[in-house]
């Protein structure tokens, strides 16, 4: 099982960070790996509710990505199912969960990122995925130069 | 393009053994070695451990080179470097897109301290 942390911190309550993550408007303003534009924004956010963002990259590319909301905690976490349309990027499902803590400066946000490659981590799952990657990467790879290491687990 | 599903999904299967990891640590940090000194740290038997090999082969992890009786097994660990690079666009994805969350959800903030004044 593979998946991927982030934690920022953000000098904003909670409730205004919830609802930048878990509105159609809010998603609008920062969805996407660069400065493309997000094309369409829909979030029914509630348990069994959908989401579904397209956006388009600098290189001209168009992509989609959509789910289903499993936990919707107003305003302390939100958890969804994620899958990109066509399959290109990742063909099987993973999970998204966003947890907001209350914190003096504003909020402390973790993302994780979970189940990636989930069917290809499923057939070897005897053999654990926990820190398999992040050991390799350390092994193997030398630091690509203007690219964060992974915070891969 | 189209193989590179399949080959991350070589990779990802043949990094999913423990074992092959050990494998793979080992060539790592010697520069080759042959099959039965591979198979010393393992409690398994020689037919095993070239099964293990031939995934690792399989998916490019490792190349073998045989000299006389001696077959000499060494870390390929280019596709090790296209999984991380798969990895890598997750990473940028979200590292990019919470850096501009962080920015609206500021500015958010300001606009609404700003009303209550």
């Amino acid at each position: 099982m593979m998946s991927l942390t982030l934690v920022r911190r953000i000098k904003a309550r909670p409730s205004i960070v919830f609802d930048a993550i878990t509105t159609a408007e809010g998603i609008a303003h920062w969805w996407g790996p660069d400065t493309g534009p997000v094309l369409v924004a829909e979030a029914d956010a509630r348990v069994g509710g959908r989401f579904r963002v397209r956006f388009r990259t600098l290189d001209g590319l168009e992509h989609e990505s959509s789910g289903e909301f499993l936990e919707v905690i107003r305003p302390e976490r939100v958890a969804m199912t994620w899958r990109w349309l066509g399959g290109v990027e990742d063909p099987g499902e993973s999970r998204l969960e966003i947890t907001l803590r209350s914190v003096s400066e504003g909020t402390e946000l973790t993302l994780i990122h979970s189940r990636l490659h989930d069917e290809v981590s499923r057939l070897s799952h005897e053999g654990g995925w926990a820190g398999a990657l992040d050991k390799l990467e350390r092994q193997f790879l030398q630091p690509a130069p203007k690219v964060r290491s992974p915070s891969a687990m | 393009m189209a193989n590179y599903q399949d080959r991350l999904d070589r990779t990802f299967g043949a990094l999913g053994d423990p074992t092959r990891r050990a494998m793979l640590a080992r060539l790592e940090r010697a520069d080759g070695a042959s099959v039965s000194e591979l198979a010393k740290p393992f409690s398994i038997k020689l037919p095993a451990v070239m099964k293990h090999l031939d995934v690792l082969a399989d998916a490019g992890l490792v190349t073998r080179s045989k000299s006389g009786r001696v077959v000499t097994v060494r870390l390929r660990p280019q596709p090790m470097r296209e999984a991380m690079e798969w990895l890598r666009h997750y990473e940028r994805f979200w590292s990019e897109s919470v850096d501009r969350l962080v920015g609206y959800a500021e500015s958010k903030e300001t606009e609404a301290r700003s009303k209550r004044r």
